[in-house]
């Protein structure tokens, strides 16, 4: 039962979703938008479950001093911390204006952005590293992707004079005939799969999402 | 002060790339720090002598530009802010840069996030664009912040049919009735034009497949350079036009300066960052080439 129940939920709304898009009256309207409703209320509790599981591993890497424990306590502390004053508890616990408390947004301005941007900015570092390394042309298909990155890298140079237009064109054109057939294949391909995947699933033929119990 | 850091640029990186392609050609290889020290100075000396270029508008960003500019006075703009802080340098100038361009065509701008810091940095453009820049508009009835919910597409999914379903109150906790600015709207339908900017999951992808497309809205976009590629097969169809990295953020700032004059002393981000991404992305060229140089090189003497 506590296999076949969650499989035959599956079947029902599985099947409806499909049936549904293809029946254009209100009451399978209402069904749908009611159904999407759940949606809502699953994302909440997976919201909850998410900082539950959060808590959790990382009280257990300090309580038993794992590998870089110190961070755990950064990480319980940030959460705490932004928990507390997003709720702006000394006015009104339940006023959500708790984004507009000075020390919320204090921690977001000055400690999250700076920190995420200076991680991001360390791309551009290894980026030209792995540029250096990597585009050889050792082979055809290789010469062929270096010469690809030059060109729409060049696109954005203010030197070329009139070789810039060229240059545009070319960029232009492998970004809208090459690049956009191969990313066409690819979408088509992976929303077959999608279709696949979710045919499987619906058919419980695929129950990985079940868990081992 | 721009030539002589631009001289001064080129001088100091020259000399060493031209030492390094000397190198080369003796089969011997670069070192990792070098190439760090080289991108640090080509990041960096651009921004103290602010080198920028000009810029001019390409179609896939004009068509963006045109869209909000030939849109009647007073439509309705939603701008969805999918992003955190880690890709904003890149796609905050074209958020920005959207908000300031409806504002000044007299739109009303719907402000929100499928992500979850989303919702502050829509706080922070208030406060930086809107507040500063246009003092007259009016909280609730020129615009008004909708905030972040849990669900990624799965919000977009309710709210192309209601959004009150999800959005009982903005931001701060009011009631969207009490708002004028949201009379007549129950979903997102009702909008003239949708905007994400982003460069993840959920993002622009999100909102042509479970908003644009469904509801027949268009739909345009600002994305980091480097998610922009997967976007071009939803243009021009779906897409109605992209803003692709700081180079497209430079080319809508540049259009807006252009037909905007009262932008012209407002910070322009997206022109700036365009000069040292402009010498990075040389000197990586640079680096590629004096790579395939010293690769030959020790080919052939390996024989």
């Amino acid at each position: 039962m506590k296999r076949q129940l969650p499989l035959f939920l599956v079947l029902i709304f599985g099947l409806f979703g499909i049936v549904q898009y293809f029946i254009p009256h209100e009451k399978s309207e209402w069904m749908y938008e009611f159904l999407l409703d759940w949606i809502y209320i699953i994302g909440i509790f997976a919201l909850a479950l998410g900082i539950w599981s959060l808590m959790r591993v990382s009280w257990d890497k300090i309580k038993h001093k794992r590998q870089n424990w110190q961070y755990s306590i950064v990480t319980l502390t940030g959460l705490f911390a932004m928990i507390f004053f997003g709720f702006n508890y000394f006015r009104d616990f339940f006023n959500s204006a708790g984004l507009q408390n000075y020390m919320f947004r204090a921690f977001f301005d000055h400690i999250m952005i700076p920190i995420q941007a200076t991680m991001f900015s360390l791309l551009a570092f290894f980026i030209a590293s792995a540029a250096y390394r990597a585009f050889r042309a050792r082979s055809l298909l290789a010469t062929l992707l270096l010469i690809s990155a030059l060109i729409i890298m060049l696109r954005f140079n203010p030197y070329l004079g009139f070789i810039g237009d060229y240059m545009e064109r070319t960029a232009l054109w492998l970004l809208n005939v090459p690049n956009l057939a191969a990313k066409r294949a690819i979408i088509i391909g992976v929303g077959l799969g999608m279709v696949a995947t979710s045919l499987k699933v619906i058919l419980g033929i695929e129950r990985a999402y079940l868990g081992k119990d | 002060m721009n030539n002589l850091g631009l001289i001064i640029s080129f001088l100091v990186i020259g000399a060493g790339l031209l030492w390094f392609l000397l190198r080369a050609l003796q089969g011997k290889e670069v070192e990792r720090r070098i190439i760090f020290v080289f991108i640090g100075l080509a990041v960096s000396v651009p921004i103290l002598f602010s080198i920028t270029f000009a810029e001019k508008a390409s179609p896939i960003v004009k068509a963006v530009y045109d869209k909000i500019e030939n849109l009647p006075d007073g439509s309705r703009v939603l701008i969805s802010y999918d992003y955190g802080p880690s890709m904003a340098p890149e796609v905050e100038p074209m958020s920005n840069a959207f908000l300031r361009h409806s504002l000044a065509k007299g739109h009303k701008v719907y402000l929100m996030g499928l992500w979850a810091t989303g919702q502050s940095i829509a706080a922070t453009a208030i406060d930086s664009v809107v507040r500063r820049e246009f003092p007259e508009k009016v909280y609730g009835v020129d615009f008004v912040n909708l905030g972040y919910k849990a669900g990624n597409q799965g919000v977009l999914n309710v709210i192309i049919t209601d959004i009150r379903k999800m959005y009982l109150t903005d931001v701060g906790g009011i009631d969207l009735d009490s708002l004028p600015i949201m009379d007549g709207i129950k979903s997102l339908r009702n909008m003239n034009l949708l905007m994400s900017v982003g460069g993840g999951f959920p993002g622009i992808k999100e909102w042509i497949q479970f908003a644009g497309d469904p509801g027949h809205i268009p739909v345009a976009g600002g994305s980091a350079a480097v998610s922009a590629p997967l976007l071009y097969p939803y243009y021009p169809t779906q897409l109605l036009g992209l803003l692709g990295g700081i180079k497209g953020a430079a080319e809508y700032e540049a259009e807006l300066k252009r037909h905007y004059p009262q932008f012209a002393d407002t910070p322009q981000p997206g022109i700036k960052m365009m000069g040292p991404q402009t010498l990075a992305h040389l000197v990586i060229m640079a680096f590629i080439i004096i790579g395939n140089i010293s690769f030959f090189v020790a080919r052939r003497r390996r024989g």
